[in-house]
């Protein structure tokens, strides 16, 4: 495992990526990336934009192929392992862009989540008795007392997600994600376009998963204030390679780091925290 | 008007019918189709017969184009793979006719599966042309295979119970709403599952339905499975209805108007499809009744039915589309809405 400042004991790692490249055509998105995520930590990865973040997320929750190299998820290899095999597991992620499902409620929604742990079968469901019944049943309460009341979106619980402002979809999809009784929680740009309110209560909420959740947590993210305050662990991709990746303390004053960032202007001085810009 | 819901329990929640007015109405519902045949004209009683199959074939299209956003346009071919069935079971075989239905209804949902297939790969428009094809397919079997009967296709001895011949809309009646309720109710309570909350995934977003576990040729193999299904089933009722079973039972036409039905209605509600069907059914008797009502003054009236009826149709589903995309089902719900809150706020 090549480009590891720091050796982790095999069973401390949650997430391995290895050596994963990935090419559209002649475009590589990702180049030889290997960095591992340490079991119940906050880990983040960032870089400019078109680093490759995205694609290295898709990769993860498989829906790209990588040319060369192997994700492995709590000491499985993943090699040919489908999306929803994948959910199973306890990989769960939320999207940059929202991906909710417009046409149901707030708790449908979040329902939707707990699919690929639930046992139901169609004619169950046809008849909606015995354990198709019960499932349901206890689905609702525990999403309800657990998730809901966690969230703090009792009050929308109702409401078709279409309706719903920006910052309490982005919460939604967290519930949702939560579901999924995950082991990993990969959130791309869970703060994207939040005001500063919002984005602290964001904040606060992904701790609080990692903490009383028991969950490890991989974000993508470009607020680097909220990056540098919560992030137990920093992984730097750009154009496509890891170029730096460490504390977060660490990576602020790293040259190569600094150097990709003075490309974009002001965003090297950002980089070295919020105070300093 | 609602002064509160006063649920006490997640299962009041998760109810189908969740308020005591809804029961009560379900109720009354029940009662008054129990009461109909007893005081309807047999007239009457064929309408309520062909709404029945018509909303049991609706609400099986429902879940694949409407819930499942799998667009078809085979639903009428469907119902002729289980309207023959039931027609070469009750003539070869003369067994039970509700095995003959179930056969009929499982035969009908392997096809489906069949024509299922090609939907990983292909949507809306393509996969409507992929099912137009497999109905030409099935057209063309049927037209041509001895054992159906080739054009002349296949008449049938009526359903049987206890020595009883179901050969009158009054017997019938007893048969297909049953049948069309407990299908109407098991599609209902499909939504209420994780299966049917699968399909709305897979018809709003189906990447992140993926990333969520959920296996996308499964599930839609699945909804075209059950839709099937609930078309053959559909097809065995009106084979016992009409007992003639031939190639032409079942154009293309009929399945646009199954489309129509659910569009008219509302897609993506089980009412929806109730109401659309319905609707659909009654709208050539309501024409027909107006035309009784133009000809002491204008003679032709009866003479225009044909093609003023394609009219209506047309316009009707044009109308629709702009005016109620929702469909009537929506109407219905504005109407709950406008009661929830009156006289508080009118």
């Amino acid at each position: 495992m090549r480009g590891l400042p720091v050796t982790l004991a095999a069973r401390d790692v949650i997430l391995g990526v290895e050596g994963v490249s990935l090419a559209f055509g002649g475009v590589r998105a990702l180049t030889d990336v290997s960095f591992s995520v340490r079991r119940g930590s906050i880990t983040a990865v960032i870089g400019p934009n078109g680093a490759g973040k995205t694609s290295l997320f898709n990769t993860i929750s498989g829906f790209y192929r990588p040319r060369s190299g192997n994700v492995v998820f709590d000491g499985r290899s993943l090699a040919g392992t489908a999306p929803p095999e994948r959910a199973r597991l306890g990989l769960a992620r939320t999207f940059q862009n929202i991906a909710l499902f417009r046409g149901m409620t707030v708790l449908d929604n979040i329902k939707l989540g707990r699919h690929a742990h639930m046992r139901t079968g169609l004619l169950d469901a046809l008849v909606y008795r015995g354990r198709a019944r019960r499932e349901e049943l206890e689905l609702r309460a525990e999403i309800e007392e657990r998730i809901i009341d966690f969230l703090e979106i009792q009050h929308i619980r109702n409401a078709p997600v279409a309706t719903l402002p920006y910052g309490l979809r982005k919460r939604v999809e967290l519930a949702r994600a939560l579901a999924m009784r995950p082991r990993l929680l990969m959130l791309d740009e869970p703060v994207a376009g939040m005001n500063r309110e919002e984005t602290e209560d964001m904040a606060r909420f992904i701790l609080d998963v990692k903490e009383e959740w028991d969950v490890t947590i991989l974000m993508v993210e470009h607020d680097m204030g909220m990056v540098m305050d919560i992030s137990d662990h920093v992984v730097v991709l750009n154009f496509g390679q890891v170029i730096a990746e460490g504390s977060p303390a660490a990576v602020q004053v790293d040259p190569a780091v600094v150097a990709a960032y003075l490309g974009a202007g002001d965003l090297g001085r950002r980089l070295s925290g919020p105070e300093a810009a | 008007m609602r002064i509160g819901t006063l649920k006490t329990d997640y299962a009041a929640d998760e109810a189908l019918f969740d308020t005591r007015l809804q029961k009560l109405l379900i109720l009354l519902a029940c009662a008054a189709a129990v009461l109909f045949p007893f005081v309807a004209s047999p007239y009457w009683l064929f309408l309520a017969c062909l709404c029945a199959i018509n909303v049991a074939s609706a609400t099986g299209l429902n879940i694949l184009t409407g819930y499942t956003g799998l667009v078809s346009l085979g639903q009428a071919a469907f119902m002729s793979v289980g309207a023959y069935t039931v027609a070469v079971l009750e003539i070869h075989a003369g067994t039970p006719f509700l095995l003959n239905l179930l056969v009929g209804g499982l035969l009908t949902a392997l096809v489906g599966i069949g024509v299922g297939i090609p939907s990983l790969r292909v949507k809306g428009l393509y996969l409507a042309i992929a099912t137009i094809a497999a109905s030409v397919v099935l057209h063309f079997v049927f037209a041509h295979w001895p054992l159906t009967g080739g054009m002349q296709g296949l008449s049938m001895p009526p359903a049987r119970l206890f020595g009883l011949a179901l050969d009158q809309p009054f017997q019938l009646y007893w048969l297909i709403l049953p049948v069309t309720a407990l299908m109407v109710l098991g599609a209902a309570n499909l939504f209420r599952t994780r299966v049917g909350r699968a399909f709305i995934a897979i018809r709003d977003r189906d990447i992140s339905a993926e990333v969520l576990g959920i296996p996308l040729l499964r599930y839609k193999l699945m909804s075209f499975a059950v839709s099937s299904f609930y078309a053959g089933l559909a097809g065995g009722l009106w084979a016992y209805f009409f007992r003639v079973v031939t190639p032409e039972s079942f154009p293309l036409v009929n399945s646009i108007f199954y489309l129509a039905a659910i569009i008219v209605g509302g897609m993506g509600t089980i009412l929806g499809g109730i109401l659309g069907a319905v609707f659909m059914t009654m709208v050539p008797e309501l024409l027909k009744f107006v035309a009784g009502l133009v000809t002491p003054f204008y003679p032709d009236a009866l003479a225009l039915l044909a093609p003023v009826r394609t009219i209506v149709f047309g316009a009707l589903i044009v109308g629709f589309l702009i005016f109620e995309p929702h469909g009537l089902a929506e109407i219905w719900r504005r109407i709950r809405r406008f009661f929830h809150l009156w006289p508080f706020r009118t």
